[in-house]
């Protein structure tokens, strides 16, 4: 193995065959090479450099690991990286252009959405499949949404204010 | 918290994907939404030697009503599909009731209902929605398809009646008598947690009378529990208030519960009986608008 993955201290066994993938990362195919055990998580962070993806519990039930593949919400610590293969995947390095925030990241600026950060790539991902299904939630419906995602700075509140400002400033930008 | 080594293929048919189980020889694992087996390989309670990813074969991610009422579940169908279908909403509500309460948001959008139903977790929604709703699953093998009935398919915590060579392609739920009415609860401390008790209840019904009544119980047991017996004791009878709570302490005594940091035991008990009782007398005729 390259130096993808200081995880994988040692080489792969013999048998056991290092698979080619290109995966569509914020609008550019990358291709590598990886072991099948490789989790998406750590084929962002640890392969291409795109550490904005935190790792939080490592075990399915935090949610700060999110990302979209396909559109949908991910948790990328559990789902393996060969499965993106031929698919594209969002990370929230790919929200902002190099001129703007998007109006999600500009919400949570303008709303105090975050304390410490660690929670807040994955609340934005989370938060942006649900703009794109449903533009005008309720509170309600945005608690349900994020409910995937745990905070332990905010108790939520400015969250949910950043989602609805983006939600508002969306629904504005797209008339 | 790192997945042991295996060997990873992608099949694009059943049969290719059979195959591979086949050569397996029981080091074979099936991998759907993964929302289970992953964290599993992670905590290395699952070490198989060969991953079969399904999610490359085309054309199971469906879920359909048949002209006969039975409904269709494809191995790849998602919880979030079940979720958010205005034709489950309509027409399957104990399916309706429990989508939403499966996990978290973003587990949904992976998990199948099919992998949880064989990932046969004591806690798992899905084994008992369909053991309330006497459904069976159609699976195919290297001599064909077959069909398990849910009552005959678990076999205890994470086990089921698949052999080693079979993958479960399709749930089916048979076409109600009648109306198809129930629904689901489920007590847990938190999103995603595992359930501290939950009640599955799915009831066809002609008016107020029940023609078929079946619940299951996830969560209060080492395996899911089965109590379409005692529900046996509403078919042919009207609903009330009275029967109901005679139903709801025969399908409380069915569970066996144990005190954790979830709650009592007699606690868990008195959840059961609560649920019961809360989801049927909702079915009441006069009740439902």
């Amino acid at each position: 193995m390259s130096s993808l993955f200081e995880e994988i201290a040692t080489p792969p066994a013999d048998n056991i065959p290092v698979r080619r993938i290109t995966v569509n990362v914020n609008g550019t195919d990358r291709t590598l090479d990886v072991e099948p055990r490789l989790l998406l998580a750590d084929l962002l962070r640890q392969g291409l450099d795109l550490t904005g993806t935190h790792k939080g519990c490592d075990t399915t039930n935090c949610g700060a690991c999110t990302v979209l593949v396909a559109g949908r919400p991910v948790k990328s610590c559990t789902m393996l990286a060969v499965q993106a293969d031929g698919r594209e995947v969002q990370t929230v390095e790919g929200l902002a252009t190099p001129s703007e925030l998007h109006p999600i990241q500009e919400g949570f600026k303008q709303e105090h959405g975050l304390q410490c950060g660690f929670c807040t790539p994955g609340m934005m991902l989370s938060a942006k499949a649900l703009l794109e299904r449903n533009p005008n939630p309720t509170e309600d419906e945005i608690r349900w949404a994020l409910s995937g995602n745990l905070c332990r700075c905010t108790g939520y509140q400015n969250i949910v204010k950043a989602v609805l400002w983006a939600a508002e400033k969306m629904r504005a930008e797209s008339n | 918290m790192y997945p042991s080594r295996f060997k990873y293929e992608s099949p694009k048919t059943i049969e290719a994907a059979v195959a591979l189980l086949d050569a397996g020889k029981g080091d074979a694992k099936i991998l759907a939404g993964g929302q289970s087996l992953v964290p599993m390989l992670k905590l290395r309670f699952a070490f198989p030697d060969q991953i079969v990813d399904i999610n490359n074969i085309p054309g199971l991610d469906y879920h359909r009503f048949d002209a006969d009422g039975s409904l269709h579940i494809g191995a790849l169908c998602r919880h979030e599909d079940l979720e958010h279908s205005a034709e489950i909403a309509q027409r399957q509500p104990t399916i309706a009731a429990a989508a939403p309460l499966v996990a978290d948001p973003i587990v949904r959008t992976r998990g199948t209902f099919v992998g949880s139903v064989c990932h046969a977790d004591p806690q798992g929604d899905w084994a008992a929605t369909m053991i309330a709703l006497g459904g069976h699953l159609v699976v195919q093998g290297p001599k064909g398809k077959r069909t398990i009935d849910m009552k005959d398919f678990v076999l205890g915590p994470y086990a089921n009646a698949l052999n080693y060579n079979e993958i479960a392609i399709e749930a089916v739920i048979p076409a109600p008598k009648g109306v198809a009415r129930g629904g689901y609860l489920k007590l847990e401390r938190r999103v995603g947690d595992f359930a501290t008790a939950s009640v599955a209840v799915a009831l066809d019904m002609d008016g107020n009378r029940v023609l078929r009544a079946g619940i299951a119980l996830a969560g209060v047991g080492g395996k899911t529990i089965d109590a379409n017996e005692e529900a046996s004791a509403l078919v042919g009878h009207d609903l009330t208030e009275s029967i109901i709570d005679t139903v709801a302490a025969a399908v409380a005594a069915k569970a066996e519960p144990r005190t954790d940091h979830r709650g009592s035991s007699d606690y868990k008990r008195q959840i059961v009986k609560t649920f019961v009782k809360r989801i049927l007398v909702a079915q009441i005729a006069e009740k439902v608008a």
